[in-house]
């Protein structure tokens, strides 16, 4: 009897997908579009062999990003910051690298740590402030967002730019990595040569998933996180510091952040330019509520959502606004938390019904 | 002199103001710094300011009511669409109707969220960005694909505009038909000492006000009086504070928490569309740029109150208002800080408060020596003022303020006694 | 004289617990008349069927003369009976008149009638000589003038039969005092007052007529002039009191917990506790007796390092542990069973193998060289525990959620005790609990004890405390005002103490 509920917690993202479908649908027939046609274009073409390619590629800062924001999520924190704390740490960590000379596997290594350490402090501030001051994070996080902004634009501009043949003009531009500081595409490491590349760094992903799941399931300190995150009292009198534990929060969910430009840095770019990939911070949120928090139903998260992304390009050739993808993903991120919550609720309440009568049973 | 001494210890938040404004008025008399205090700069700040006291005064309705409204911003971003969109087609004030209906839906929406489904309220709050942002862009290219001036991400300008009007003798407004002398630009002219900078204060709030603007500041005391006054407003104070109790009084809890949160869209939406109708003309994509979260700050630290978002959104509006015309004066704003922070310094050392006083005077050297190490402020920080201002004054104001005791947490009905 | 109220053999029952009994008493109108028991003795809900919160089973109930059946509370407010309960009523952010007319007028756009309301409240206020401020906001009040708003409101609302829920739980001595006099003007004024209360010294002070309750039942009722200490803490506590079973292990003579001129952080004005100096051996129970409330929980809480304590030491094992953090505390060997399960000590959407680590995440059971939770471990262990203590169950992968209470506390219980740990600390261990499972609970923390376990009894319940302690003490205002020997401890005492009268 209990596999009713594991299969009905299953697939409640299936049925809230489903409902977003149907409603996506009506918008499409309101517009004089055909649903059928938009569909079967947007699978056609996503599931094409450089669709594919695409769409990992995609997926790889996506889940990183919803990692980072499950870190929190976990603990019953928002960081709303992911976005700030991602391209701060890209920065830096672009321009670190390209002053340093060192053998390639270090190179790389260094890039990431360098990341990681100025993306966690970033998001540290937020949980200094709510820890010291009793600032709420969402706030602080989302400020610090415009601000990291603001310091990244002044500093490319002014701080770390290429200069040209010349040495006069300025490209806003860190300089380029040397091949020390580049990661292969995995086709090349592989060997595979008529696909287009896919990135390296989805190892590395795969990687943080793991480290999400040992960290949060299997450490003592994400047991601490995850009571606090469902019964803060009991935490407390089990011996859990509230205080020290959104400052760590913070800070791994923050260092965690710093990796989600990786894979375009050191995989794709190689420097960090004024075109580098923003809004992944926000992404991320989606895909971690989407994906529950779980480290594979993120992933499958973020493969939907690159998917969705991927393979409404071509819909602007069949004279369909391309756009609709971005309006299905507002709403399927309102009908899924809407969804989860009443789904959650319900089997809450049946599970204390089930086991009651088991126990009555057996009396 | 010591009743003087008592005074300052006695209100040492006034005092403390009483000292930036004065400092503030001193370097302003400086040519580059000039504008600091000028009808112009103040009339920016208006303008500027409306949008985040509008959306504030609806975060007050929905928070009062027990609820977190982290959409805001959405609820902005559908009053700016809508507000384009029907300003652009119908004219100004159907602008601001589409408006305000724009954001009331996303405010219904966050309502059924969140009270009949019991979503967390933050949660909620992220979608409907994410939903109205998402919304915003699709409906741009529906609605505007085929329009020269619109596309994905822009409106076409918007057709006329609202009129405004000044105040007959003060600041040359017609009176009867005939045109009047403007005292006030006068005296600013003057260049004297305070009263000039005053004369600017003034002339900025009273000279070419929109209607809409003058609608929008009268909502301040409006919103006053109902929260205050009437019924509804002490039953959707109570449910916030303590809804147990109120629905044991009779109260329809979840009919109050709908009817603020759905304000709180309504409200929102009107700033969207004011910052269409009254700054830019048109509809850009990311236009709102964070206000709505700067008006849910200004909701947290005015205390829960109209006047208290009033003043913050004040603070903000000059701000912007300063980042966007003068880049000299935000340079000048650096001096200002450092003096200050030097006089913070010497109150924290004197009250043997070392280690903060230290911290004080080490800040107050080094904006001193930004200032004068440099002719401006570089236009990225620049643009960021509102949201550090915001910071600073959240992470000062946080420990004296006092929110609803409820607000936030999910309720269900009969879950009192 | 009038009556006010007849109470004719009410009874009323809930599953597993017969609250009341046939009880049957009147309330003369214009007295002050007191309702006295102990925890549990079916005092609370008494005063739920007499303000419509719940129905009888049985009986008949009149208020003046007339037969009173009562839907919910607005009948008992229509009948002219008002409530002012022990947790305040209040929203806080709202002024004295806003909380005294909430509810009055429909929630519509007109002007609240200010000019009305004010003045009529404020004569109020003076008729019955409650002189309160009414533009003041509810969170600046003391604790005092809080209970005299609510009072007000529901005099405002029409009322002239008062019930009052241990109205000096949360008074200082001169609060206390102030209330004795509004009470005495307002009786004076023809209103009749319902007193809920356990301290036996305020009662004889203010009441008019005593009705003692016990176990459900009426035990009877006394006028003041004919009630003396003596006989109404026999009625409160009954002429018998369990024997001590003998133990067969011997104390040891190890010192287990010490706490040493022990004084918390005020709080709200309010010394929880103070003068606190206990000395617990290995392989003894020490129970502290006392009505909840007089600061045994803030008193826990320090022991466990959640409460701040203002002065004085705490030692375990004769080594100072009082600057140690409740991670620490744990770790050196303390265990709690709190008085409330589901909120301090089960996460109850985890399964049985996360509860069972609770407390001990950082142990060396539970926790690897490099922090891996031991699952393997908490699996065992969380079966082991369920087995030990008979924990009715489906299996350990159950939501706590699931449990009975009885079940929850079996399983809390037998995690603490399980531990191994150096100290326990036991805060009403078998609250709320089934008495099947509160006889296993009583042999585990005995067996316990025989293996040289040093528990800290704190409870409510005299059968519990004289059945497991090996010395007792009784804490009364946040001071340990006795010690007693359980073998020798008469209900005389017992009651005298708890209740403050003092021998």
């Amino acid at each position: 009897m209990k596999i009713y509920l594991k299969i009905l917690s299953f697939f409640t993202p299936v049925i809230a997908l489903a409902i977003s479908f149907g409603l996506t649908t009506f918008i499409l027939i309101m517009i004089d579009r055909d649903p059928v046609e938009t569909f079967t274009l947007m699978f056609d073409y996503g599931t094409t062999g450089k669709s594919i390619v695409s769409i990992l590629n995609r997926s790889i800062p996506l889940y990183i990003s919803a990692v980072a924001v499950a870190v929190g999520f976990k603990m019953g924190m928002f960081n709303i910051g992911v976005e700030g704390q991602y391209i701060l740490g890209a920065l830096i960590a672009a321009q670190v690298g390209a002053v340093l000379i060192l053998p390639r596997p270090l190179h790389v290594l260094t890039i990431f740590i360098v990341a990681a350490v100025v993306s966690g402090i970033w998001a540290g501030i937020s949980g200094y402030l709510k820890v010291k001051k009793g600032v709420h994070e969402v706030i602080s996080t989302i400020m610090l967002n415009y601000i990291g902004a603001g310091i990244v634009a002044y500093l490319l501009a002014n701080v770390f730019f290429e200069k040209d043949e010349n040495n006069s003009l300025k490209v806003p531009q860190t300089n380029y990595l040397l091949e020390s500081g580049q990661l292969p595409p995995l086709n090349n490491i592989l060997g595979i040569e008529d696909l287009p590349n896919l990135n390296s760094f989805i190892v590395g992903a795969v990687f943080v998933g793991i480290f999400y799941y040992w960290l949060v399931w299997k450490t003592s300190l994400g047991f601490d996180l995850r009571a606090t995150g469902l019964n803060p009292v009991a935490a407390k009198f089990s011996g859990a510091d509230p205080n020290k534990l959104i400052v760590l929060a913070m800070l791994i969910s923050g260092g965690i952040a710093g990796l989600v430009g990786m894979s375009n840095l050191v995989g794709y770019f190689h420097r960090y330019t004024i075109d580098f990939p923003t809004g992944l911070g926000f992404a991320g949120i989606t895909v971690a509520l989407l994906g529950r928090n779980h480290p594979v139903g993120m992933a499958l998260g973020a493969l939907l959502i690159s998917f969705l992304e991927r393979s409404s390009q071509i819909l602007d050739l069949n004279n369909i606004p391309k756009e609709i993808e971005r309006i299905m993903q507002g709403i399927v991120i309102l009908v899924v938390v809407v969804s989860y919550e009443v789904v959650r609720r319900y089997i809450l309440t049946q599970e204390v019904k089930l086991a009651s009568r088991m126990v009555d049973k057996d009396e | 002199m010591s009743n003087f001494l008592n005074f300052i210890k006695d209100n040492k938040e006034k005092t403390f103001f009483i000292f930036i404004l004065f400092w503030l008025l001193v370097i302003a008399q400086i040519e580059t710094y000039s504008q600091l205090t000028t009808s112009g700069t103040f009339a920016a700040t208006m303008r500027l300011a409306i949008p985040i006291l509008l959306a504030g005064l609806g975060g007050i309705f929905s928070e009062r009511s027990g609820v977190v409204n982290i959409g805001l911003e959405g609820m902005m971003i559908m009053g700016t669409w809508f507000g384009a969109w029907a300003a652009w087609l119908y004219g100004p004030w159907w602008g601001v109707a589409a408006g305000i209906f724009g954001g009331l839906i996303f405010g219904l929406i966050h309502a059924i969220a969140t009270v009949s489904f019991q979503v967390d309220h933050i949660v909620s709050g992220v979608a409907i960005n994410i939903l109205a942002a998402g919304t915003a862009r699709f409906f741009s290219v529906v609605a505007y694909a085929n329009e020269s001036q619109g596309g994905a991400t822009q409106s076409p300008r918007i057709s006329g505009e609202i009129s405004s009007f000044s105040l007959p003798f003060l600041s040359g407004g017609t009176f009867l038909g005939n045109e009047t002398i403007d005292l006030l630009q006068n005296l600013e002219d003057l260049n004297l000492f305070f009263i000039s900078d005053i004369s600017g204060l003034l002339g900025g709030l009273t000279r070419d006000i929109s209607y809409l603007s003058f609608i929008a500041l009268s909502l301040v005391p409006i919103c006053m009086w109902v929260l205050w006054s009437t019924p509804f407003g002490l039953q959707l104070r109570s449910v916030g504070e303590f809804p147990v109790g109120s629905e044991s009084l009779g109260i329809n809890v979840y009919l109050m928490k709908y009817i603020g949160v759905t304000l709180s869209g309504a409200f929102s939406g009107l700033a969207g569309a004011y910052l269409v109708i009254e700054s830019s003309g048109i509809y850009r994509e990311n236009q709102t740029g964070g206000r709505g979260f700067i008006a849910l700050a200004s909701v947290i630290f005015g205390n829960w109150r109209p006047t208290g978002v009033l003043m913050g959104s004040g603070l903000f509006g000059y701000a912007d208002a300063l980042q966007l015309r003068s880049e000299e004066s935000v340079h000048g704003l650096l001096l200002l800080i450092s003096i200050v922070l030097l006089a913070l310094s010497i109150y924290l050392l004197f009250n043997k408060k070392s280690r903060n006083g230290a911290i004080s005077l080490l800040m107050a050297f080094g904006f001193g020596i930004w200032f004068l190490n440099s002719t401006s402020v570089p236009n990225e920080f620049v643009y960021f003022t509102p949201h550090i201002t915001t910071l600073v004054v959240l992470s000062f104001a946080s420990q004296r303020l006092r929110m609803p005791k409820s607000v936030g947490q999910p309720y269900k009905k009969g879950e009192g006694g | 004289m009038n009556t006010a109220i007849n109470i004719e053999n009410i009874s009323k029952s809930f599953p597993g617990v017969l609250a009341n009994d046939s009880v049957s008493f009147d309330i003369t109108s214009g007295t002050i008349h007191a309702i006295v028991g102990e925890n549990g003795a079916g005092k609370s809900t008494l005063m739920k069927i007499l303000y419509g919160m719940q129905k009888p089973d049985n009986g008949i109930l009149k208020i003046n003369g007339d037969i009173a059946k009562f839907q919910s509370p607005k009948d008992a407010i229509s009948a002219g009976i008002g409530m002012v309960h022990q947790h305040f009523m209040l929203a806080d952010n709202l002024t004295v008149w806003e909380n005294i007319v909430l509810g009055i007028d429909s929630s519509n756009l007109s002007k609240i009638k200010k000019s009305k309301y004010i003045p009529d409240i404020t004569d109020l206020s003076k008729k019955y000589s409650l002189p309160i401020d009414v533009n003041l906001t509810i969170d600046d009040l003391g604790v005092g003038e809080k209970q005299r708003v609510e009072i007000l409101k529901v005099l405002y609302r029409g009322a002239n039969i008062l019930i009052l829920d241990e109205p000096t739980a949360v008074l200082v001595p001169q609060e206390v005092e102030e209330l004795f006099e509004n009470l005495k003007n307002l009786v004076s004024q023809g209103v009749t007052i319902l007193f809920i209360s356990h301290k036996l010294d305020e009662v004889m002070e203010i009441a008019d007529r005593i009705s003692v309750m016990r176990g459900g039942q009426h035990v009877g009722t006394v006028s003041k002039e004919t009630a003396s200490k003596k006989i109404l803490a026999e009625m409160m506590i009954g002429k018998d009191l369990p024997t001590p079973p003998s133990r067969e292990t011997l104390i040891s003579s190890e010192n287990c917990l010490q706490l040493k001129d022990l004084r918390g952080e005020p709080s709200l004005g309010k010394i929880p506790f103070e003068d606190i100096n206990l000395e617990i051996k290995k392989g003894e129970i020490c129970g502290i007796a006392g009505v909840e409330g007089n600061g045994q929980r803030e008193l826990s809480e320090a022991i466990l390092g959640l409460y701040p304590v203002e002065s004085g030491q705490i030692f375990l094992e004769d080594i100072e542990i009082t600057k140690l953090s409740t991670r620490e505390r744990r770790l050196t060997g303390i265990s709690f069973i709190p008085e409330d399960r589901q909120s301090q000590g089960l996460v109850v959407e985890s399964n049985l193998v996360e509860n069972i680590i609770l407390g001990k995440q950082s142990s060396n059971t539970y926790s690897s060289k490099f922090k891996n939770v031991l699952f393997k471990n908490a699996s065992k262990n969380s079966k082991d525990v369920v087995d030990n203590y008979e924990v009715k169950t489906p299996n350990v992968q159950t939501l706590a959620l699931a449990l009975s209470g009885g079940n929850q506390q079996k399983f809390v219980v037998g995690r603490e005790i399980d531990g191994k740990p150096t100290f326990l600390l036991a805060s009403q261990p078998t609250r709320g609990v089934d008495i099947g499972a509160q006889a296993l609970i009583w042999d585990k923390l005995k067996e316990a004890r025989d293996m040289g376990l040093g528990v800290l009894l704190i409870s409510a319940d005299l059968d519990e405390l004289l059945g497991l302690s090996d010395k007792l003490y009784v804490i009364y205002e946040g001071k340990l005002v006795k010690q007693l020997e359980p073998t020798e401890a008469t209900p005389e005492q017992l009651g005298s103490y708890m209740t403050g009268l003092g021998i």
